[in-house]
């Protein structure tokens, strides 16, 4: 068995490679995290392992043994949203929304380990997801308010 | 249709031991950006893979004399972070960060770039310039090789099935400038049409000595041994640097795929050492 | 204010499709053609597998008739006889999982003979191999205004040019899928990502032979459309319900990125020539343009494409002399079909990178030239269209030219040369000439329990419908935004308020909400004065309706403004009831060593009427003009041998963030006055600039015309060392 704690909850699956991603899908029931493409180009599957951002669906399920995975229903507590979740929605930085769940991880990976990036920073730390509705404009928007405390 | 069986390797030795058996559907998984890559579209050979990511021993950047050793579970994040790399190799970071997105780069490994052996692996040409070696092991012991002797085809490697590539050693430039350019298919998360690396000296306008790494110019990352040959020594001006351009054009041997045409990347590639040299020149 | 569906999507509670899990599910796989054009010969399948408790479908078991209900009936649900694209649906399978329906797909070999193919527009033309009626052409436009003939004549000069524009992957996230549920009473409820709900229904009506109370179909929350999912979702729906009903149980089908990247519809190529009398001074007077988009092998919504790029061929300027000649031809290409802009990209790439080339020739300044012929209220277009309200093009150019020129950041050092372009353009809001019309939108506002519901089929792919339509029915009503509900888009609860296309859906199917919205306030306000209540509130006054009488509900029906009226046969007169205006400057980088096109500064001005919500307009215009960017750019799709060659994530390229410029966006305003509070369509009109705006800087920073998108490293190197010898 691989076990590994998912949202704070410890969870045992059949050791095996199949890609992190169905197992957060198919097994656990958590269908926040997309798949977008299969093949890690899009950044819909994110999820973090620790602190770091990864493409869940190339993560074989025997890499997680004893790492701690957040997917996007583990950014709030209970019904309290997150400054970045709260941010996304204020901002109108979801439009579609297939996206998001992939950009809320990047974004809290980046601002776990940098509380105050530029834009710059926050470009390059979201180069590995595609959304195809805003632009980006109003994502960059919301990283941004959110590392600064900013009501909108 | 079962999942596919993974074997997980506690250490070094238990990893090799599970080569040395020979089982050839057994197939070394690191951070999967390959290997995931290719199980996802189905066109995965292979019923198990070796996983090999918590391995304690191919980790870690050390100085060893006036060689870097890296770990080959670095992955690019941790290149990108590595004070030493940042300090000798900046070649090295610069090409770890135009691979994929961040999600890429903290599962990524360097020695999967080199494992997985593609023309266009961004890092290569870098590796490829720094005359860097690979360490290998396998049950009967260690051995080391030249990066240039460790491409031997398409997507092929003169590592042994039940061999294990664990360190890649480069020799720390002294002296030396370190230059990368990609041209990528965008700007991110892009697999390059054209990569170039080069390990420079110069002294009193001339360039002493020079090594060229090229990716996606031929069907292995490949040095430009004609190039150099017709550079070194020479005096840095104008005129060189428009004969080393046609010289790369020549020398390389690109193809036209999905990504870029043959005569785009000669033209691209000697451009590219074209502007090196003038502005080497004009330094 | 946030938008209603925020919260659920930063959650991710929000469910698509492919989250949606039913008691007994099987999974469904579609067996495609591998050829471009073939006879089909023979469906086999490896009898050593357990047929019997799999379903398998072929032509031959469609109840109804075989076709895809939509403009013409010529492209079936399953082929039959004859293939005429590669990846068109040919059998489909069900298992209980995913992997044996992909197992029990991998033993079934369709068993193709290739017949000669067409694979270019040219080859059409010609019509040696024939693929539709007698010329190869889906259908032909003519426009006339004035004398061309004599204009030409007059002209001290001609400027000729002629552009090409490549197939465009819409490129949603959320791949397409389709979850099929047969009902005892041998109906079928359809659920799945979509635009167009009573599109789906009609579809499956026809395909499957069901009266309509016998089919519903129900929109799951969508991840993206882009016009991508407009005709196609009908194909997978047809056949999750197909395999539904035989199995007896519910059928998911939902593509892989790979199956959605080969199978789907993408944006049409176009090629327009142009032709243009001039005078020395930069009189306009005449213009002659010549469009061909290539349809592909069924007619999908080509001729409806052809139409609008045929309408907006002329653009934004006043001319009295001018000839449109445009037709759609059928190819043995994928079909093509609806993609945000709907064939006005292609045509406005065209006419202004021809414009920046006439600026270029005259030595004028192509802001100020642009300046000169841009239309005005009272001007008429090139169908006779007298323009009676709500023209901006003058202050979108002022407006995004004056952001442009409040700062300047110092150009680049060689190898850099840097460049900057303009292109000015206008979006037709609705549907062409007699469409809304012919359509009768419908939506309804209903009264409850202190609350207010409002019914439309207007979709939520992102753009903000639900949220739009909530504010539109509280301002008409009087009430706060917490009264509203909106139903969702299931067509069993919702009237026919037509497709979520041709930026229709807030000036079109909101000013119907508006108007019911009023009405029904009228109606409650009357009920109270009836019975002397005191209260104006129309919640309390709902609340006593509803306890006295029930529900209340108000339906209506669009109705065009007074005196819109266009001819189809001449193609004259109103082609779109208003126009939105925008304007793109375009500041570019070009690296002169590799081709490499940086755009460094981007700006969108855009005129909406009344931006309603302007942060979810603000959305619109830049998630628009980074798609543009895209297609001008980075997005190239090309066929070998009529197959996609991007056929993945990683070889379909769209912009990332570090591609993608700040996009410097300015809202105009130009009130409508028969759209919701002033406001028209906006959705289009913002992708149909950047790439013309590039192209011409891209042309200022080389001093070369790439007349072909996308400006690939290749194209831009080609025509640097052309030009420098």
């Amino acid at each position: 068995m691989t076990g590994f704690v998912v949202n704070g909850r410890r969870v045992e699956v059949e050791t095996s490679a199949r890609p992190l991603l169905d197992v957060l899908r198919l097994d656990l029931g958590l269908t926040g995290t997309k798949e977008g493409c299969g093949e890690g180009e899009c950044g819909a599957c994110s999820v973090l392992i620790g602190d770091r951002v990864v493409n869940s669906c190339l993560v074989p399920l025997c890499q997680v043994e004893g790492e701690e995975v957040t997917t996007v229903e583990g950014l709030s507590s209970g019904r309290e949203l997150s400054s970045l979740q709260r941010a996304f929605v204020e901002r109108g930085a979801a439009q579609c929304g297939i996206c998001t769940p992939g950009f809320l991880l990047a974004a809290e990976s980046l601002l776990r380990r940098n509380g105050a990036p530029t834009l710059e920073e926050v470009r390059v730390a979201l180069a590995g997801n595609l959304c195809r509705c805003t632009g980006y404009v109003k994502i960059y928007e919301a990283v941004l308010g959110a590392s600064r405390g900013e009501a909108p | 249709m079962t999942a596919l069986r993974a074997v997980v390797a506690r250490d070094l030795g238990d990893a090799v031991e599970t080569l040395a058996t020979g089982d050839p559907d057994v197939r070394v998984v690191a951070g999967g950006t390959d290997v995931m890559v290719a199980v996802q579209a189905g066109t995965f050979r292979g019923r198990a893979l070796l996983d090999i990511w918590r391995l304690p021993e191919p980790r870690g950047v050390r100085l060893e004399g006036g060689v870097l050793a890296i770990g080959a579970l670095e992955s690019y994040t941790d290149l990108q972070r590595d004070p030493l790399v940042r300090a000798h190799l900046p070649s090295l970071v610069a090409a770890a960060a135009t691979i994929g997105g961040v999600q890429i780069q903290n599962r990524g490994t360097l020695g999967g770039n080199l494992a997985n052996a593609s023309p266009a692996g961004d890092t290569l040409p870098v590796l490829l310039a720094l005359d860097a070696e690979v360490e290998c092991v396998s049950r009967s012991g260690t051995r080391r090789l030249s990066v240039h002797d460790f491409f031997v085809g398409y997507r092929r490697t003169a590592l042994r099935p039940d061999e294990l590539l664990v360190r890649i050693l480069v020799p720390i430039p002294a002296g030396e400038r370190l230059l990368f350019r990609k041209v990528g298919t965008r700007a991110a998360n892009a697999i390059s049409k054209v990569v170039l690396a080069a390990c420079v000296r110069v002294r009193d306008g001339a360039l002493e000595s020079i090594r060229i790494g090229a990716g996606s110019l031929a069907p292995t990352p490949i040095r430009l041994p004609r190039t150099e040959a017709l550079l070194r020594g020479r005096r840095l001006d104008p005129a060189l640097a428009d004969e080393a351009g046609l010289s790369v054009a020549a020398e390389v041997r690109p193809i036209d795929d999905v990504r870029s045409t043959a005569a785009y990347r000669r033209r691209a590639a000697g451009n590219i050492l074209r502007r090196w040299l003038l502005e080497l020149a004009a330094a | 204010m946030p938008r209603l569906d925020g919260i659920e999507k930063v959650t991710g509670r929000a469910r698509y499709v492919d989250d949606l899990v039913l008691p007994g599910m099987w999974f469904g796989r579609t067996i495609r053609s591998r050829h471009r054009h073939a006879r089909l010969v023979e469906i086999r399948r490896d009898p050593s597998l357990g047929w019997s408790r799999l379903v398998f479908i072929e032509a031959s078991d469609v109840p109804g008739e075989n076709v895809l209900a939509l403009l013409e009936d010529d492209q079936p649900v399953l082929a039959r006889g004859v293939i005429r694209h590669v990846a068109e649906p040919v059998a489909l399978v069900a298992a209980p999982t995913p992997e044996e329906a992909e197992e029990a797909a991998a033993r079934i070999t369709v068993v193709e003979e290739p017949l000669p193919a067409v694979l270019t527009v040219e080859e059409a033309l010609a019509s040696r191999v024939l693929l539709h009626g007698e010329d190869n052409v889906f259908k032909r436009i003519e426009v006339k205004k004035g004398d061309v003939e004599t204009a030409f004549g007059r002209a001290d000069l001609v400027v000729e040019g002629e552009y090409a524009t490549g197939p465009q992957e819409q490129l949603y996230i959320e791949p397409q899928g389709m979850i099929a549920e047969p009902r005892p009473d041998g109906g079928v409820v359809v659920r799945g990502s979509m635009q167009c709900p009573y599109y789906v229904h009609r579809a499956l009506k026809r395909a499957l032979g069901l009266p309509d109370e016998k089919v519903v179909v129900v929109q799951t929350t969508t991840g993206g459309g882009f016009g991508g999912k407009e005709e196609y979702p009908s194909m997978i729906a047809a056949h999750a319900a197909l395999l539904a009903r035989k199995a007896g149980r519910p059928v998911k089908i939902v593509y892989d990125r790979h199956e959605d990247l080969l199978a789907t519809t993408k944006r049409h190529p176009s090629r327009v020539r142009h032709r243009t009398a001039l005078l020395r001074d930069g009189s306009l007077l005449g213009m002659d343009v010549d469009l061909t988009l290539d349809g592909g092998a069924y007619a999908t919504l080509s001729p409806v494409v052809l139409s609008r790029a045929t309408l907006h061929a002329a653009g934004p300027y006043r001319c009295e002399n001018v000839r449109i000649r445009s037709r759609v031809v059928a190819t043995n290409h994928p079909p093509h079909g609806a993609f945000r802009g709907f064939g006005a990209p292609q045509a406005l790439f065209a006419l202004e990178l021809h414009v920046t080339k006439i600026a270029r020739t005259l030595g004028a300044d192509p802001v100020e030239l642009r300046r000169r012929w841009a239309m005005r209220e009272g001007d008429t277009t090139a169908t006779g269209q007298v323009l009676r309200w709500s023209v901006a093009a003058h202050e979108v150019l002022d407006a995004a030219v004056g952001r442009y020129r409040s700062r300047a950041t110092p150009p680049p050092p060689p190898p850099k040369k840097r460049g900057v372009g303009v292109s000015l353009y206008l979006h037709g809001a609705g549907f062409t000439g007699s469409g809304e019309e012919r359509l009768k939108g419908r939506a309804a506002v209903e009264a409850r329990d202190g609350r207010f519901r409002v019914l439309a089929a207007s979709t939520e792919i992102g753009q903000g419908t639900r949220t739009i339509f909530a504010q539109i029915a509280a301002d008409a009503l009087g009430v706060p935004l917490e009264a509203i509900d909106l139903e969702e888009p299931d067509t069993s609860r919702v009237p026919d308020s037509g497709p979520t296309v041709a930026s229709r859906t807030c000036m079109v199917v909101g000013a119907v909400i508006a108007a019911a919205a009023e009405d029904l306030r009228g109606a409650l306000a009357r009920f109270g004065e009836g019975k002397g209540l005191a209260s104006r509130d129309p919640r309390e006054l709902a609340a006593a309706h509803f306890r006295e009488r029930g529900a209340l509900r108000v339906d209506r029906t669009y109705a065009s403004p007074a005196g819109v009226r266009f001819d189809e046969a001449t193609y004259t007169g109103d082609a779109y009831p208003v126009y939105g205006w925008g304007c793109n400057v375009a500041e570019v980088d070009v690296d002169t060593d590799t081709g490499e096109v940086a755009i460094t500064r981007f700006v969108a001005a855009a005129d909406a009427g009344r931006a309603i919500h302007p942060a979810l307009v603000e959305g619109q215009v830049e998630g628009g003009a980074l798609q543009g960017i895209g297609w001008a750019t980075v997005e190239g799709v090309t066929y070998e041998n009529g197959r996609v060659r991007e056929d993945r994530m990683a070889t379909a390229i769209v912009p990332t963030t570090l591609d993608a410029p700040s996009i410097e966006t300015v809202l105009v305003e130009k009130p409508y006055p028969h759209g919701p509070f002033g406001a028209k369509g906006i959705g289009e009109l913002p992708i149909d600039g950047p790439a013309p705006a590039i192209a011409s800087a891209l042309f200022d920073a080389i001093g070369a015309l790439v007349p072909e998108i996308p400006l690939t490293p290749e194209k831009v190197l080609r025509a640097i060392e052309g030009t420098s010898g």
